[in-house]
């Protein structure tokens, strides 16, 4: 017993002194940046395909028919009450059950435009609710097209209103991209889970992939703030 | 009690504490052969916890290969065996302390082991390799070239495969053995790097897409344990474990709980 105390008192010592040797990573530079391409890639794809789901979901469920709105009331309710590593692994490890095998990254892609698409549609339903009846009345009387009241009137100022809670979706799905990982996707925290098991420098490796996920953030919300300058001059 | 009774009670717990001490000391002294012989039981510390070498069965009695590795030494030898359960952490010290006179308990060998106890030639394959289907071949790293392989990260077989697969093999790493043996059954990888047990279970499991071993990784087989100096008990257990792997009862006991035959220069 009084060995174990010593060398525990011996371990909280060792710890407090610990030095952090960030070097002892630079010979996976390469393996870090990769993670680093791919996580960018993934969530800007994932953002506009996500997006195009959850435009397409919300205005069938306000305006089409009702058993299309039935189907995309449960997907939206499917999506947003599972965890998010359930739906990817029953994507990567479950679909080949039934004849679907996906490779990791297209599995990766698919989960993330999935569960940002049924986010994305509550989030732009909502704005789409916000538009005042008399301004689509309006486009109908000027005699414009179905379309065209949806694209120039109603999406167009739903977006707006909707706009910052759509940007902090993106950011969420962009951190919950590290659950990838789980499948052999190669992205950030896979490549910060590799090294980790090679060198053992977890306290250097995870700070990194933190520091890195933060920078991310921060510039994807900037970029996204400067985006809805340009899109929605009017408003700001 | 007064305090009289309780110093009596004491020295005369001592005294009993010694003697048999001093019994088990006299007994350690005898040849353990005889002394089996003579009882005609022996004591085998088999894994409580370590399917499929040694795990509880539906009836709670222990079962797997190191259970039916003791049963037939103590049928050859001719007496009654004592199955012993004991977990990893314990088995060595069940040996020392004479509560076991064999431990079959898929003990590896290694410097530190060999200076306190002595091992009988290797009587169960143990070891890490790539697995894949039937229709792979692959003798070795070089075949693995262009091919996809799934191995859990960290693990030895992960790091050995890392270091000596060709450049244009993909190591598809997962989290952990779960999530490998996943990958491996629905058909996302159709090769993988594991242990042998691993292998095991996954052909027991999934009868339809049973891993076949392409090659070995490391090599690291189970031996008998049994206490040092005691070169009479080592050379008859060597002796029915040489007997049984010439005459295939090794084998069918690999067929059974390993689900493969001996890997070839068992």
């Amino acid at each position: 017993m009084g060995e174990v105390k010593k060398d525990q008192r011996k371990r909280g010592k060792t710890n407090m002194t610990y030095k952090l040797q960030f070097a002892e990573l630079l010979p996976y530079w390469d393996v870090l940046l990769q993670g680093l391409i791919f996580t960018i890639v993934l969530t800007l794809v994932s953002t506009f395909t996500g997006i195009a789901v959850g435009t397409a979901g919300a205005s069938l469920r306000t305006f089409g028919p009702a058993w299309a709105g039935a189907i995309v009331t449960a997907y939206v309710e499917l999506i947003r009450n599972t965890p998010f590593i359930v739906q990817l692994f029953f994507i990567f490890f479950g679909l080949p059950a039934a004849g679907v095998m996906l490779s990791e990254t297209t599995a990766a892609f698919l989960a993330m435009t999935i569960n940002l698409g049924a986010y994305s549609t509550e989030i732009i339903r909502a704005g789409i609710q916000a538009v005042p009846k008399g301004h689509i009345e309006a486009g109908v009387s000027l005699a414009m097209t179905k379309w065209e009241v949806l694209r120039h009137i109603i999406l167009n100022q739903a977006f707006r209103k909707i706009y910052p809670a759509l940007s902090s979706q993106i950011i969420i799905v962009m951190l919950g991209s590290a659950v990838v990982s789980q499948v052999s996707a190669q992205d950030l925290t896979y490549a910060a889970n590799f090294v980790a098991s090679r060198n053992f420098r977890n306290f250097e490796v995870y700070l990194l992939a933190a520091l890195a996920y933060l920078i991310l953030a921060m510039l994807a919300r900037s970029l996204l703030r400067g985006l809805g300058r340009i899109l929605f001059k009017a408003a700001n | 009690m007064t305090i009289k009774h309780a110093i009596r009670a004491g020295l005369l717990g001592l005294a009993l504490i010694a003697t048999s001490g001093a019994a088990q000391f006299s007994a350690a002294r005898a040849d353990a052969l005889d002394a089996i012989m003579k009882a005609k039981v022996i004591k085998i510390a088999v894994p409580q916890d370590f399917a499929p070498f040694g795990s509880a069965g539906l009836d709670l009695k222990p079962q797997g290969y190191d259970i039916d590795m003791g049963n037939l030494i103590a049928a050859k030898l001719g007496v009654k065996a004592e199955i012993i359960p004991v977990t990893s952490a314990n088995r060595i010290p069940y040996l020392q302390t004479k509560k076991a006179d064999l431990v079959i308990s898929s003990l590896g060998k290694n410097a530190e082991r060999e200076k306190v106890i002595d091992f009988s030639i290797a009587y169960a394959p143990f070891f890490s390799g790539v697995f894949g289907t039937k229709a792979i071949v692959a003798a070795d790293y070089a075949a693995l070239k262009g091919k996809t392989i799934g191995a859990t990260r960290g693990a030895i077989e992960e790091q050995e495969l890392s270091k000596n697969a060709p450049a244009d093999a993909t190591v598809k790493r997962f989290e952990d053995n779960n999530a490998t043996i996943a990958a491996f059954v629905s058909g996302q990888v159709d090769l993988i790097a594991t242990g042998n047990t691993v292998a095991a279970a996954i052909a027991e499991k999934n009868a339809a897409r049973p891993p076949v071993l392409k090659f070995v990784i490391k090599d690291s087989p189970c031996y008998i344990g049994l206490n040092k100096d005691e070169p009479k008990l080592l050379a008859k257990i060597n002796e029915i474990v040489a007997a049984a792997k010439a005459s295939g009862e090794l084998a069918k006991l690999s067929e059974k709980w390993l689900k493969a035959p001996l890997p070839p220069g068992f």
